[in-house]
Order: C-alpha cells, then structure tokens, then sequence
C-alpha cells in the first residue's frame, strides 16, 4: 500500500488517477478548492478501494496554507510515498495580453504554486530519502507560441524548476517526474475542436501510474508528443517567430 | 470536430457541446433543446442533436456507495460499464447484463435498455436497475424506482435519454467466481439447426450468442456459449486494445474481404470448449478501439431487428435478402430474447430473435436494401433498435411501439435528439 497526496484532485487526470490508485487498494489524501467536489471524488475512490480516503479543501495560490495541509496529509496517510500536483487552469490568452493582473495571476497558480509545493515536497522526500513527487506540467512549456505563452511560461518555469530539483534528489532516491501531456479532452479544454491527437484522461493517468513506477524523470504522454516536440522545439527562432502557432 | 455516433454517419452537429460535471447543480438554461451524450457507442443518432446542445455526462462518472451484502453500486450516470468491471471483477462482481462493448456509460444503458448474450435468463439492463435520479428543465428532481414515480422509471428505460437527465443510478452487480468464462463453440449450417441447438445451449448455458455468415448461400455460423467460470483467478488482462489511428478515405470492407473475411472465420480452428478471459468473449470487438473507422468517411449502418418467436421464415427471407444484396459485414450476430419483460415502455427485445448486421454506407443502395427489410420486419410485427438506427422512418417506429403515445406524455419539453425529431416525423 502506498500514501498518496493528490493536490489539485478536481481535475479530470488527477482523477482518474485517483481511481486508479484506489482501486490498488492505496491510501490517498485528496486536495482541491471545493469542499463538495472533493468529498464526491472521496465517495468515488472510497468505492473504487482505496484504504484510507482523507480531503483538505485549499486553493494553492495561498502558499500559506501549505504547510499546514502537508501536515494534514501526513497525519491522515500515516507518511507519504507520493504527491501529484495536478492543479492549474487553462488562461484565456487574449484576456492576459490585456491584462498584466490577470497575467500574473495565471503565472501565479500554473507556476508559482507549484514551485512553492514542489520545493516543500522536495525538502520531504529528500529527508526521507525516498518518495516521488510527480507534476503535471505541459508540452505547452517546452516553447512559447503566441497562442498560449503565459501558460507556457509557467509549465515551462515548473519544467525548469523540476530539473533543478531532480538534479539535487537523485543521489536521496526521490523520483521527480515531470508529465508533459498533450491535448487532453477534459472540461479545462472544452472549448476547442477535438482531433486525432486528443487524448482522454485516464490514458494521461495510466501512463502517469506506469512513468511513477519505472522512476522515469520525463513523460510525454501519450507518446508520439516527444517526436511532435522534438520538433517544434529544434525550428530556429527566426522561422518560428513568423509561424502561426 | 463535433461530437459523432458509433457509425460516424453525416450529421448536423450540435449547436453546443457542455460538459456535464456536477450532479446537484440545476440544468444550465439554453435556448434550444438538450439531450444528454454519454460515451458516443450508439450507432445512429439517438445520442446527436444537431443545433441543439448537447450534454457531455461523461463528466458524472463518480461511484457513490456499494454494498457488498448485496451487490448493490450506486454511481453517476455519466460511469463506464469498463469502470465497473475494473474496479468489481478482481472482488468478485460483474454486470448482470452487458452489451457487446463495455464502453457505454450507465446512463446510455439504461436509456436504450441495452441487452446481452444472458437475455434469455436475465431480460435487460433495466432489469437489474433499483432506481435513479430524473432531472427535469423545470429543475424537479424524482428518484423513481418500480415503486416510487414509477411511471417515470418505466419511461425511462429505454427512453432514449428525452425524460430528462439521469444523474445517478443503482444497479445490482452479480458474483462471480472467476473472471473467466467457459465457452462452448458449435457451428451450424442452416436456421433450423441454429434453433435447434440454441433451444439446448440456452438450457444449459447462461449466455448464448451466434455469429453468423449472411453471405453464404446457405446461412452458417458458430454458436457460442458461455458461463463464468465456477472457479480461478478474478485477475484482469493487462493487454493493451488495438486502435485503429485513422480513417481510410474508403471503407476497408467491401464484397470481396467479406467474403474472405467469413470463409475464414467459419473454417478457423475452433477448439469446442475453451475457458477465455471475460473481455475477449463479451466484448471482441473493444480490442480494437476505433474499429467503427474501417468504414471510411462515409461511416456504416447498422440493421438490427427483433423479430417474434414464431417469425422464422421471415428471418430466412432477411437473410436470403441480404445474401443476394451482396452487402452486409463479417459483424453479424444472431440471438435469442427470452420471456422477461422490461420494465420500459420502449424497450426494444420481444420474446423471439434479434439479428443484428453492420452494412458500409454505400448510399441509396444500402437505404433501399433497409427499406426491403423493413417490409419483412414490419409484417412480422418485429421492430427496429433505435441504439442502432439512422434510417427508420418515423411511421415504422411509431407502428412498431405499441406504447409510443403512453411514452411521449413523459418526455421533457426541452429535451430531444435527432432520433427523435425522425420518429415523429
């Protein structure tokens, strides 16, 4: 049986990751914002198996709050193996070139949260000597595009920030793990035209349960999305600044 | 891309597509019509609205409680029946009633009442459904069960997701020994043999299913029977489905693989008994996701009838029909409904036979093929699934349920599909 945070757990792959876990019979202490969705999601991996189900209701921008809730989760899973850290929202990038407030905002929760949990969790694990701190991150951060660069900037930031840390744990035995999926239809993307390369959840959880598993640092998932980036990333900046990305 | 069904058929797409997440909030106010989407399996368009909103309830996909003294699981609508058996079957459960995919969501199950190879012991889905939740644009909220609102609960079933949206349902799981099943495979050539040794497998076996191969002159298939295994291991298969990555511009199955296709599943070797895991003998077809895109762009029908237990000639005459069309696919299955009723006005099984055969979308001749089918159906006094339909007119559909009029004083004014809009037509 493994302890597992879950932070962030309202999210469509967070979720479906959850199920996942219970149904393998872990214990798992579930973060979000809203107290009710939290407790029909506790319900849902209760059913599902899960050995201990404990939720702590909290908006990640208040870094404040943090360590009290790490704690919580502690006390309630008995120690900790794992964390995901699942949370973000999708920005509306026209509205953000209009706005630095709400620019810095997004950068705020995409990014900033996540650097402030993954540095407690990383403090955590590295005493322990074990664990695994997975993050959601995106293939939006491996190169800005006009389209989505305030979240690209900060899953690229978290990117960053996670080789840093993987660097400095590696010689502890503490995986940190950065998932890079593509498009994924959840409601966060609800608002765009699905094709070919959209993914469902549970295929994002699955590959995140497999890349926890065999202690990779960096996961495309699905896939083909390493190829696709490799590219994008290797165009020259002179060509890439004209493209309509 | 908008939001399509199983035969990927040209429609109109919906004006809107919403995610549907949270169970206990109101319907959101449109100002067209609304129906619930689950999980995209049904073939025509029961599942579309074109112009109107669509609600995507695969959003309420959270189990709520179950009870292990009874087999009772109370979950949202919007669940897989794949949820169900990946968390149930390594603890012993199973679905009392599955149809051939397992990527349907209870909601669509109990909408189109769906049935399985157990129909002869277990009725359908409905069946095995204690209550559910009803919503309706006026922002009520019914549990209905056989005794409470229970005229909502029996329009419901099989209503085809018009009375309103289903937010959570229970069902009652059934215990399993083992997660494989003993099956036992007999060909057969020729109707009267398919019946005569189905009537004995049907007394024997708890499920039965024939497939059949519609292009040989005279018609030949393989009986399958099953029950779960009395003992072994509940584990699940780790093997990951197929996919089929794309659509090819042309349908990939045509006269010619057909008829390749059918003279070699006939003659395989065939072992008489085998125990298999579950998912290949419920569901062969969902080890290849996408599999509905080997029809091309133009997408395929599905023709499935119920005929009554005393209309065997006129199964021969669709058969003989479909033989000398030439079309048709490998994908043809032939079985037996039993006695049971369903609790739903517009459940679709009568005690008797169903056929059920996909057909590539070849236009008019494919249409006129139907429209020879339905004269034999409808003389019969069989009907049509509307889970699989693009095409009935709405004359057919209304001929053939003798409870249309009863159901259609429970359906929500502001909910319709495009099935529907056909049906009253």
């Amino acid at each position: 049986m493994q302890k597992i945070l879950i932070v962030g757990a309202a999210s469509a792959i967070a979720e479906a990751a959850a199920r996942r876990w219970a149904s393998g019979g872990n214990a798992l202490f579930l973060v979000g914002r809203n107290a009710a969705r939290l407790e029909t999601i506790a319900g849902d991996v209760r059913v599902s198996g899960a050995a201990s189900v404990g939720v702590f209701a909290m908006d990640a921008n208040e870094v404040a709050a943090h360590p009290a809730m790490l704690q919580a989760a502690e006390k309630s899973l008995g120690g900790l193996d794992i964390a995901l850290i699942a949370h973000g929202t999708l920005p509306d990038q026209k509205a953000c070139e209009r706005s630095v407030e709400l620019t810095l905002r997004e950068i705020g929760t995409n990014g900033l949260s996540v650097v402030a949990l993954a540095t407690l969790l990383g403090e955590r694990f590295g005493k322990q000597g074990s664990g695994s701190v997975a993050v959601i991150g995106s293939v939006a951060g491996d190169r800005g595009r006009q389209s989505n660069y305030v979240y690209g900037a900060a899953k690229g930031m978290v990117g960053l920030f996670l080789q840093g840390l993987r660097n400095r744990l590696a010689s502890k035995g503490v995986q940190v793990l950065t998932v890079k999926p593509g498009f994924v239809d959840t409601p966060m993307t609800a608002a765009f035209k699905k094709g070919a390369l959209w993914a469902q959840p549970d295929d994002i959880a699955a590959g995140i349960l497999r890349a926890i598993g065999k202690k990779r640092d960096v996961v495309y998932l699905p896939g083909f999305w390493r190829a696709i980036m490799t590219v994008i990333r290797h165009i020259p900046e002179s060509v890439f600044k004209k493209m309509s990305l | 891309m908008a939001l399509t069904s199983w035969g990927q058929l040209p429609a109109s797409p919906a004006a809107e597509e919403r995610w549907w997440d949270e169970r206990s909030a109101p319907l959101p106010e449109v100002g067209g019509t609304l129906l619930a989407y689950g999980n995209g399996r049904s073939y025509g368009d029961v599942c579309l609205n074109g112009g109107g909103t669509l609600l995507r309830g695969r959003g309420l996909w959270h189990f709520i409680s179950f009870d292990p003294e009874n087999g009772r699981l109370v979950c949202e609508a919007g669940v897989l029946l794949a949820d169900i058996l990946d968390v149930f079957v390594p603890r012993g459960w199973f679905l009392p009633v599955t149809p051939g995919t397992r990527f349907v969501t209870v909601g669509g199950a109990i909408a189109n009442d769906v049935h399985g190879k157990n129909h002869h012991r277990a009725g359908t889905f409905g069946r095995h459904v204690r209550r559910f939740e009803l919503l309706r644009s006026d922002g009520s909220r019914r549990v209905c069960s056989l005794t409470e609102n229970a005229e909502w609960f029996a329009a419901t079933i099989g209503g085809l997701g018009l009375t309103g949206l289903m937010t959570w349902a229970e069902i009652e799981l059934r215990r399993i020994a083992g997660s494989g099943v003993a099956v036992e495979n007999r060909r057969f050539t020729g109707i009267d043999e398919f019946f005569a040794i189905n009537a004995e497998a049907e007394a024997r076996h708890e499920y039965t299913v024939a497939w059949i191969d519609c292009l040989a002159n005279t018609p030949r298939g393989i009986l399958m029977a099953g029950d779960h295994a009395e003992s072994g291991s509940l584990a699940d298969v780790a093997k990951r489905p197929l996919s089929l990555p794309a659509t090819p511009p042309i349908s990939l199955v045509n006269g010619l693989t057909l008829r390749a296709f059918n003279f070699a599943y006939f003659h395989r070797p065939l072992p008489a008994t085998a125990v298999v895991h579950y998912v290949p003998y419920f569901y062969p077809l969902d080890g290849i996701l996408h599999w509905n895109r080997l029809y091309g762009r133009k997408g395929f029908y599905q023709y499935q009838c119920a005929l009554p237990s005393g209309a065997r000639d006129a199964l021969g005459e669709i058969l003989r029909g479909i033989a000398v069309s030439g079309q048709g696919s490998f994908l043809a299955v032939l079985k037996t409904f039993g006695e049971i009723p369903s609790p739903g006005l517009l459940s679709f099984p009568l005690p008797g036979m169903t056929l059920a055969l996909d057909f590539s979308n070849s236009g008019s001749e494919t249409l006129a093929l139907f429209d020879r089918l339905d004269a034999i159906v409808g003389a019969a006094g069989g009907r049509l699934y509307p889970a699989k339909d693009a095409r009935m007119s709405g004359r057919f559909f209304r001929g053939s349920n003798p409870r249309f009029d009863e159901f259609a004083n429970f359906i929500d004014p502001k909910f319709s599909s495009d099935f529907w809009r056909r049906a009253t037509a």
